[in-house]
């Protein structure tokens, strides 16, 4: 068990989420483990345990960027006060609507507040002395609290600088937002611009198809283009002459696919994919509108923060973007640099569901004659097409993530010129 | 009254008496409704004073308890749960009813019906609303159950029909009750407490509507679980059971080698892959049907008509028994159905005589054998009424115990416990005997939910387990369907529970209700005399190793590692050593504490 702890605290620390030694995780089966020995904060994570019928805990202070949205967010929610019995932050991402719900905000680092807002949601944070917190649980693995860390991580730097652009077209921005946006965005690590050395296809063997899966999912993780528990892969070729997917698992970590890849038959003929990524579906109708083998989605942050974006604020189908917007809209359209991107920005929720992407994101990639290069779903993330390998879709991912941070950057400064005038995604 | 001005629950549980034909409405105070709060919780509550009777006893009561969610926009809530004694483990018997029964009794404005006594001839209980009347069955005695829904609904339209088959009546100990034709209550024998009560069926039909406290609020937590299911590959995945039913299991069983074959002797069954949901649907074009209240729609029926087979049915009437046959499978299917045969325990038991007896069993033998179990007539009658027993009782009395492949008398389902640790411990620690439901550890040691563990180590699972357990307890009670949680939590549940309720309560709240109810149901089992010894797996698996395929060792469970981890439970659980409740547990859950436990 304290291998798993260690593993996952280490994992955190490497995403650039936390400093390592600021996360302390512990599991309990009959007896606690830790994955720090002798640190202090094991006597109030004690009192916690003994206050909630789990088996994992973590307690973490988030690093960088994220500190920094994260106690923004957790000051103005403690300012605005209750609205559902507790002071929370509401992120509209995808992962936030779909298994978080809310975050509770707890004001000052104490077991009972912390147990408290536990018993409401998976994970919390926590403003103690200005700095933030995050407190999360599981009830079967140490890996649930991680999850629920990263989610957190993430959903509230969408948010943050989601809510920015937002409060910008509004005319609200006070110069205390600026004064925190700007200290904020200066603590964003620069872009990446290299290009990992991927696999060349096209694949001819399962094997090899494994191969470059596994290469190009831990790539995407450690450039920083999912979160590692999230996002999707996937490879058409056939396997034993049957036309067959290999796609990650669902809740499987994209650095390490490993055994968590599921050959998936076309035809339908066996069940064995019930493990496989809940957005199969979606890969699936894509291969068969496109001549693309390869398939990337990660969860690059810019990209989701500016389909969040929209310049129309009486839309009277506002709060139901993300599964009602039938605008058609795009980024990279344009004349200048981001010419030639073309990527639409559709709505879908995880899934297969009635409003499930599994609808809207095959057309959108599918498109014209050719297909595209990607599509963006929602305050979701980035779907990509290779025609061979994953060379071309991590391009893409990478391209529009660079482009999509540029443009969030250009549209805060254009408002500052003209406020309320900067055209946001179309 | 205490129950009038509650939302959820009615407050009003019909009593009937068989024996005299006396009804009454009990009224409990709402704080026992808080603290159990319906279904398996409720029906644990209303057994316990009685839980050392024989379950031929006409004081032994078999109560049908709806939840507060039943028959509101809740999710999969429109089920009801059954619970008694078991006449084939000894143990507390309870299973959860799909159908719309539990919605029919619900909406008729009760929160269970109790049933004692011994009827004198066949009897029906039909209730409509607050009408309740007892009707003379005894044209359905030896009827099989699609006959006696056909008869029924000729006079009855609408509403739900539980009903037995012959095998409630000649005695079989794992006779179920059939639900609407097509769902089962199907383990632990509770078919055959009604036949020792002589109820033929149960019908009712109601045209109430549950009290909602906030139905905005109850709204946003159905549209926050619909989101969580629509996102599960599991269950609404085009691999998952919505599209091909909980068959969509069998490919995953297959090559994770654990797939129980030949008794559990061997955990791989070669020609599986042509025997897998795919199959079952290119041949018999089954259409989607569900219990009331679900979208996931998991049922499937086959053109023709049948029921097409559960995942357990799947996999015992092929790899346990040896057979390569689909329609065997139907037939076998369909005729417990009818009968009102477990087919797990059935299927489980033939096996467990085709080891003994190292007789192949072919299609007409193992449909001469259950008719045999279900009728006492035709060419498998006299063993057939062996058989009937069960697999335990069978094997003892051929003096190979070890071969009848059960926990306390239960039949184990399909999933081999040498390739899932939590599921070797939750089939050893599970109230009801051999049952994957109490904690389904195949959530995160196969299905990856909520994440994936390492199935081949116990590190963790102790907890695991006690906390799924009581989690599961939780949703029986509430009532919601398991599956559910392979997407949603007790999260999303508590909101609506308390959307319905008025009642504040978290998932953390509703963990402490499922332990208690947990809990109640070891002190009845105790009481009858269970303990560690019987918290046990049958020693095949410590000592055989199951099929390895390449790169996939599969040993047999580690005995050592196994009772460490099921000392560590005890621990976790407040029990003795000895897996014995304890008078501290008992009292820190609000349970009286039973006098014949004194010394323990």
């Amino acid at each position: 068990m304290i291998a798993l702890l260690t593993k996952y605290a280490a994992k955190l620390a490497a995403s650039g989420l936390c400093a390592p030694g600021d996360v302390l995780l512990a599991a309990l089966d009959d007896e606690l483990a830790w994955s720090i020995a002798g640190d202090p904060r094991q006597p109030l994570m004690q009192e916690i345990f003994a206050g909630l019928n789990i088996s994992a805990l973590l307690l973490a202070r988030p690093a960088g960027a994220y500190q920094g949205v994260m106690a923004e967010l957790a000051r103005q929610a403690l300012e605005t006060g209750p609205t559902d019995g507790w002071a929370s932050i509401t992120p509209g991402d995808c992962e936030t609507r779909t298994f978080l719900h809310d975050l509770p905000v707890v004001d000052g680092l104490s077991a009972q507040g912390v147990i408290q807002a536990l018993r409401q949601r998976k994970g919390c944070v926590v403003l103690h002395e200005g700095v933030a917190h995050v407190a999360a649980f599981g009830t079967v693995s140490p890996e649930q609290a991680y999850v629920t860390f990263s989610s957190m991580c993430f959903a509230c730097f969408v948010a943050y600088f989601a809510e920015h652009l937002r409060t910008q077209r509004t005319g609200q921005l006070t110069p205390e937002h600026r004064s925190s946006f700007k200290r904020i965005a200066a603590l964003l690590p620069p872009d990446r611009a290299d290009l990992p050395d991927l696999l060349p296809g096209p694949f001819a063997t399962e094997d090899a198809a494994r191969e470059a899966i596994i290469q190009a999912g831990r790539h995407t993780v450690e450039y920083g283009l999912v979160d590692s528990y999230f996002g999707n892969i996937s490879y058409r070729l056939p396997i034993n002459g049957s036309d067959t997917i290999l796609i990650s698992q669902t809740g499987s970590s994209l650095d390490e696919l490993g055994a968590c890849i599921d050959p998936c038959r076309m035809d339908g003929s066996s069940c064995a994919g019930i493990t496989a990524s809940s957005e199969y579906s979606a890969h699936k109708a894509v291969y068969e509108g496109v001549s693309a083998r390869a398939i990337l989605h990660g969860h690059p942050r810019f990209s989701v923060i500016l389909s969040l974006d929209c310049e129309r604020l009486d839309c009277p189908k506002l709060g139901e973007c993300h599964r009602a917007c039938d605008t058609p809209r795009s980024v990279g359209d344009g004349t200048d640099a981001s010419a030639g991107l073309h990527i639409p920005i559709v709505p879908g929720e995880v899934g297969t569901g009635p409003f499930g992407l599994c609808n809207t994101l095959p057309p959108a990639l599918i498109g014209t004659k050719g297909g595209r290069r990607g599509a963006i779903v929602y305050g979701h993330g980035l779907f990509t097409l290779g025609a061979v390998d994953f060379r071309n879709a991590f391009a893409t991912l990478m391209d529009v993530e660079h482009f999509c941070r540029a443009e969030y950057f250009r549209r805060v400064a254009e408002l500052e010129r003209w406020p309320r005038q900067a055209p946001g995604c179309r | 009254m205490h129950g009038q001005s509650m939302y959820g629950w009615t407050g009003r549980i019909l009593r009937v008496d068989l024996s005299t034909g006396a009804q009454d409405v009990l009224r409990l105070p709402e704080a026992v409704y808080h603290a159990f709060l319906g279904g398996k919780g409720l029906g644990g509550y209303l057994l316990r004073d009685f839980a050392t009777l024989p379950p031929g006893h006409p004081d032994l009561p078999l109560v049908i308890a709806c939840g507060p969610l039943t028959a509101t926009i809740a999710p999969t809530s429109g089920r009801c749960h059954l619970t008694t004694r078991s006449p084939l483990t000894g143990a507390v018997a309870d299973s959860s009813a799909g159908g719309r029964l539990g919605t029919e009794l619900a909406r008729a404005g009760w929160d269970a019906v109790v049933i004692t006594g011994r009827a004198k001839r066949p009897t029906g209980l039909e209730i409509d609303n607050d009408a309740v009347r007892l009707v003379d069955a005894s044209a359905l005695a030896g009827q099989d159950t699609i006959e006696v829904f056909a008869r029924l609904r000729q006079r009855r339209k609408g509403g739900s029909i539980a009903a037995t088959g012959p095998a409630a009546d000649t005695g079989c100990l794992f006779a179920s009750l059939i639900v609407d034709t097509h769902h089962a209550a199907g383990r632990c024998g509770l078919g055959r407490v009604a036949g020792l009560k002589n109820l033929k069926y149960l019908a009712v039909r109601g045209t109430g509507r549950r009290k909602v406290a906030d139905l905005a609020g109850l709204k946003a937590a159905r549209e926050d679980i619909l989101r969580l299911t629509a996102a599960s590959p599991v269950l609404l995945g085009q691999h998952g059971f919505s599209c091909f039913g909980t068959g969509s299991i069998f490919d995953l069983m297959d090559s994770r080698r654990m797939m129980p074959t030949d008794n559990f002797a061997r955990t791989r069954f070669p020609g599986a892959e042509h025997l897998n949901a795919h199959a079952y649907k290119t041949r018999y074009l089954p259409r989607r049907h569900g219990c009331q209240g679900c979208h996931i729609l998991c049922k499937k029926i086959a053109a023709d008509g049948r029921s097409m087979p559960e995942f357990e049915t799947m996999s015992h009437f092929t790899a346990l028994i040896g057979n390569t046959d689909l329609e065997l499978v139907l037939a076998a299917n369909d005729l417990c159905n009818r009968l009102g045969l477990d087919t797990i325990s059935a299927g489980s038991t033939l096996a467990c005589f085709r080891e003994i007896t190292g007789q192949e069993l072919t299609g007409e033998r193992v449909l001469d054998l259950l008719q045999g179990m279900g009728t006492g007539q035709g060419p498998g009658a006299e063993l057939g009424a062996e058989l009937a027993r069960g697999s335990a009782k069978y094997a003892a009395s051929k003096g190979r115990p070890e071969l009848s492949m059960s926990v306390k008398g239960l039949e184990l389902p399909a999933y081999d416990p040498r390739g899932a640790y939590g599921m070797a411990l939750a089939y050893a620690t599970s109230a009801r005997g051999g049952c994957h439901l109490r904690a389904y550890p195949i959530s995160h040691e196969i299905l990856r939910k909520p994440v994936a563990t390492d199935r081949f180590s116990f590190s963790g699972k102790a907890r695991i387990v006690k906390i799924a357990e009581d989690t599961n307890a939780a949703v029986d009670s509430l009532i919601a369907c398991k599956f559910l949680f392979f997407a949603a939590s007790l999260e999303e549940y508590a909101r609506a529970y308390t959307a319905v309720t008025g009642v504040s309560a978290t998932a953390q709240d509703l963990l402490l209700i499922g332990e208690r109810i947990d809990f109640q149901e070891r002190l009845m089992n105790a009481r009858n005399g269970f303990s560690a010894i019987d918290d046990d797996l049958p020693q095949r698996f410590f000592n055989e190793p199951g099929t390895s395929g390449p790169g996939l060792p599969i040993p047999p469970v580690p005995r050592q590692d196994f009772l460490a981890c099921r000392a560590a439970y005890y621990r976790i659980r407040g029990l003795t050593p000895e897996g014995l409740p304890t008078r501290e547990t008992t009292e820190r859950l609000g349970l009286p504490w039973p006098p014949e436990l004194e010394s323990a």
